[in-house]
């Protein structure tokens, strides 16, 4: 890490379902592998991410393209149907052992992963602030800082996405 | 040289690509690193992977969805 000539890569990560949790954490791990100093700015519901206590869902409500494979076919959820109660919990044991049995890395695995790479993680205080998030519930070694923060980093970086 | 073996088999990305990073650490400069996934991303990613590491992808092959792919380190 911190060589000057390093290619660099800044993400914004604004979402916290579990499904949403998997395209920052794995393109800022394989980035991290590939050399590049990598910089995470978690803000809103991608604070979620952040939290010791990892609790994160998914939903079928709102999401048409979502097709879970069952039994040689693939289900869709009428909204109607994903608002009843439990259905979140439902789809969401469902995608976790989908995970576990197709060999991808749980978000637990990614988020160790990608401290272990030293990927520069910032938490934003102003959301910190609007949910009334306590430091002490947010794992350890990252940053609290605002978007001046990111925007200083953003102009140093070869990619900057927003997710 | 010697040859290291690392099988991540059964993994699915970013894992292989993760876990070559982490064994080719290991290799003496020079040495070889001998990676069997099963991952058909894999195919490409190993690729792009030495290629951003400066390692050089020596071959791969393809037995029947077992791909084993052969990186000599560089830097």
């Amino acid at each position: 890490m911190s060589d000057a000539n390093a290619k660099s890569m800044s993400m914004i990560v604004t979402k916290g379902t579990l499904d949403w949790a998997y395209p920052p954490l794995i393109l800022a791990n394989t980035a991290a592998s590939m050399g590049l100093e990598v910089t995470l700015f978690f803000t809103f519901y991608g604070l979620a991410l952040l939290k010791k206590d990892l609790n994160l869902k998914i939903t079928t409500l709102g999401n048409a393209a979502m097709e879970m494979p069952m039994m040689g076919m693939h289900m869709t959820m009428p909204n109607l149907i994903g608002a009843v109660p439990g259905m979140d919990s439902m789809a969401t044991s469902m995608m976790k052992s989908l995970i576990k049995k197709k060999g991808v890395a749980s978000i637990e695995e990614l988020r160790e992963m990608a401290v272990e790479q030293e990927v520069r993680m910032i938490a934003c205080q102003m959301t910190m602030d609007l949910f009334e998030y306590d430091q002490k519930d947010m794992i350890d070694g990252i940053e609290y800082a605002g978007a001046a923060t990111y925007i200083e980093r953003a102009t140093q970086c070869d990619i900057n996405l927003f997710i | 040289m010697s040859k290291t073996v690392l099988d991540v088999k059964g993994l699915n990305c970013p894992l292989p690509i993760l876990r070559t990073k982490k064994a080719i650490k290991d290799i003496p400069v020079g040495g070889e690193l001998e990676v069997v996934a099963t991952d058909p991303g894999s195919v490409k990613d190993m690729e792009a992977f030495c290629k951003q590491t400066n390692n050089e992808l020596k071959g791969w092959s393809d037995n029947g969805g077992v791909y084993t792919f052969n990186i000599v380190r560089k830097s």
